[in-house]
């Protein structure tokens, strides 16, 4: 966690191989990524990272079903198996109800659900979860956070970005950044679970 | 799960887009924001609507030319008296039983032989014998024409009729005037017998005519038999006599290449046959002259509906960078989204393209119904045509897809 400005969307870039850093490595299940190609990790990306954004970034004129469908578009997965998959997924975030819907006709707490089906859909090795809170109240947030919690019980890891000490508080690690200095103390306001 | 490979490597298969995903994304990108897409392929509809409409235009106006052309026109010879050689000694080569001699030509409905017959300077055409000075017509010409000229120019008489082989063989002065003529010299009906004076000479008129199918220029003329004006004028002079022919359909390149031959088999050499143009190569002039400036036309409409597709992908483009951005962090790569929004331009290109050619047909159509046309489109431009709204739309996604693929995920997932 950290406040705005402190390097938190630089470090979420990183870890997401959406950038490359311009200091050092990173080593995501021990290969070294900044050696590899923009397309290298563009692949590595698809298939080892799911990401989970405050603003969802949804498809707005496609369903529930098939935005979940998309990330498996990229890896060349026959149409049958993506569909079942889909909806495999969207029943373990609890919304096979809801997967012939639109966005725009979901809550806010469904639409992240959908996110994150679409994340995990593509079995990644890390979940990284940038503010998955900030556009939500805080009922729907504690049952999205309950969400991941159960998914790392799973044994997925799942990485949270967030300025909210009550989020913070959820996670078995917590890492403070502050001026791009990542600490491994915790702040006062935040007593792990 | 059971395959699943933890540990990324080199090895690693890269990302890929297959061509029905391709499609069916770009597809969708299209069908899901139905106004736009209309609005933006709007341009590539006009110009290629334009397009088909300027080639199934010129087209069916070439083809409604060549009907005319071939009713009239590739039924008729004329034969012109050049004289060959000796032009000088031989002021007429037609010989007397021209009309027969042509007549008995297989293929021939009617021909006869006409010359201008020259004046004194100041002779005048009035209908009555000393001079009016009212009723004086002295710029009408005045045409000596054996009787098959008038069989072959087919004149539509208002009144009276034809001056015939009797009326020339046997010197008869009668003549054959136009309404409008007939009109300027005071002439309204035929009952009287009125005569009308060239010079001092007297020719009963026999026949008015209002309409020729044949040899217009006819209607402004005072014609009268050949072996009278013969006499009192003499033959040609200024300019030499020619045939006029009509023949049946298709006869015509048969019929003037024997004509000569036909008319003057001691001297084919002093005619010339003049057989009507080639079809093909009128229609071929007239579709280039009309089609060139409408078809610059078109392309100035296809160059505005590309800078429409191409403005309007671009906006798309700045619209959905948070879409581009996901579909980065979904393990896409920059050239799959290069493809996708050329893949959609094209195929609002495609859809113009379809939607202008068949707005184009139906223009064409139309016009055809409304003027009794038949429609003339050729199938290959009907088939080119949606090709072309694809390489506009192709055309017009090229920037705003580079600029897409150049969209930082970075940047587009924090909006």
């Amino acid at each position: 966690m950290g406040p705005s400005g402190s390097g938190k969307s630089s470090l979420l870039n990183i870890l997401g191989l959406l950038d490359t850093p311009t200091r050092g490595t990173y080593r995501l299940g021990g290969t070294d990524t900044s050696t590899l190609s923009e397309s290298r990790r563009a692949a590595l990306r698809g298939r080892e990272i799911g990401f989970v954004f405050q603003a969802f970034h949804l498809l707005p004129h496609r369903t529930a079903q098939e935005n979940v469908e998309l990330a498996m578009v990229y890896r060349r997965t026959p149409r049958r198996v993506r569909r079942a998959k889909a909806a495999e997924v969207l029943a373990r975030v609890g919304l096979a109800h809801r997967a012939h819907a639109l966005p725009t006709h979901l809550s806010g707490g469904e639409r992240q659900r959908v996110a994150v089906a679409r994340a995990l859909v593509a079995q990644p090795a890390l979940l990284l979860c940038d503010e998955p809170t900030g556009n939500l109240d805080s009922e729907t947030a504690a049952s999205v956070l309950d969400l991941l919690e159960g998914l790392h019980r799973d044994g997925m890891t799942v990485l949270v970005i967030t300025h909210d000490p009550q989020v913070a508080a959820r996670g078995r690690r917590v890492l403070t950044i502050r001026d791009g200095v990542l600490d491994e103390t915790v702040p006062e306001a935040v007593t792990p679970w | 799960m059971v395959n699943r490979r933890r540990v990324p490597g080199r090895a690693a298969p890269g990302s890929r887009l297959a061509l029905r995903d391709l499609l069916s994304e770009a597809v969708a990108g299209v069908v899901q924001r139905p106004a736009r897409s209309v609005l933006t392929s709007l341009g590539t509809v006009l110009g290629v609507g334009s397009f088909i409409a300027v080639l199934g235009l010129t087209g069916t106006a070439a083809a409604q030319i060549d009907t005319r052309f071939n009713r009239l026109t590739v039924t008729e010879v004329t034969v012109e008296d050049t004289g060959g050689q000796d032009a000088d000694r031989v002021p007429l080569s037609f010989p007397r039983d021209a009309d027969r001699r042509m007549d008995r030509v297989h293929g021939v409905t009617a021909a006869g032989v006409y010359w201008k017959v020259r004046l004194a300077p100041g002779t005048a055409i009035r209908s009555s014998p000393v001079a009016a000075p009212d009723g004086a017509v002295s710029r009408t010409p005045v045409v000596a024409a054996s009787p098959g000229l008038l069989d072959a120019a087919a004149p539509h008489f208002t009144q009276g009729r034809a001056f015939d082989a009797f009326h020339d063989t046997h010197d008869q002065r009668v003549a054959v005037i136009g309404s409008a003529t007939a009109a300027r010299l005071g002439i309204t009906t035929l009952r009287t017998q009125p005569a009308i004076f060239i010079g001092d000479t007297p020719f009963t008129v026999i026949g008015v005519f209002d309409d020729v199918r044949r040899k217009p220029d006819l209607l402004l003329d005072v014609i009268v038999p050949r072996t009278p004006a013969e006499r009192i004028w003499g033959p040609p002079q200024d300019e030499r006599a020619k045939m006029l022919i009509s023949t049946r359909l298709g006869a015509a390149p048969q019929v003037a290449s024997q004509a000569a031959l036909a008319l003057r088999p001691d001297h084919p050499d002093y005619l010339r046959a003049v057989p009507p143009p080639d079809p093909k190569a009128l229609r071929h002039a007239v579709g280039g002259d009309l089609g060139q400036l409408f078809l610059l036309l078109a392309v100035v409409c296809l160059f505005i509906g590309a800078v429409g597709i191409a403005n309007t992908t671009l906006v798309a483009v700045m619209e959905r960078v948070g879409e581009i951005g996901l579909r980065r962090a979904l393990g896409a790569r920059a050239r799959h989204i290069t493809w996708q929004f050329l893949t959609e331009s094209a195929a609002l290109g495609l859809l113009g393209g379809i939607a202008g050619t068949s707005l184009g047909t139906a223009v064409v159509v139309g016009v055809c119904l409304h003027n009794e046309w038949t429609p003339v489109l050729d199938p290959l431009t009907l088939g080119a045509a949606p090709v072309l709204g694809l390489a506009t739309g192709l055309l017009a996604g090229l920037y705003p897809s580079w600029r897409a693929s150049c969209v930082q995920p970075v940047e587009a997932l924090r909006r």
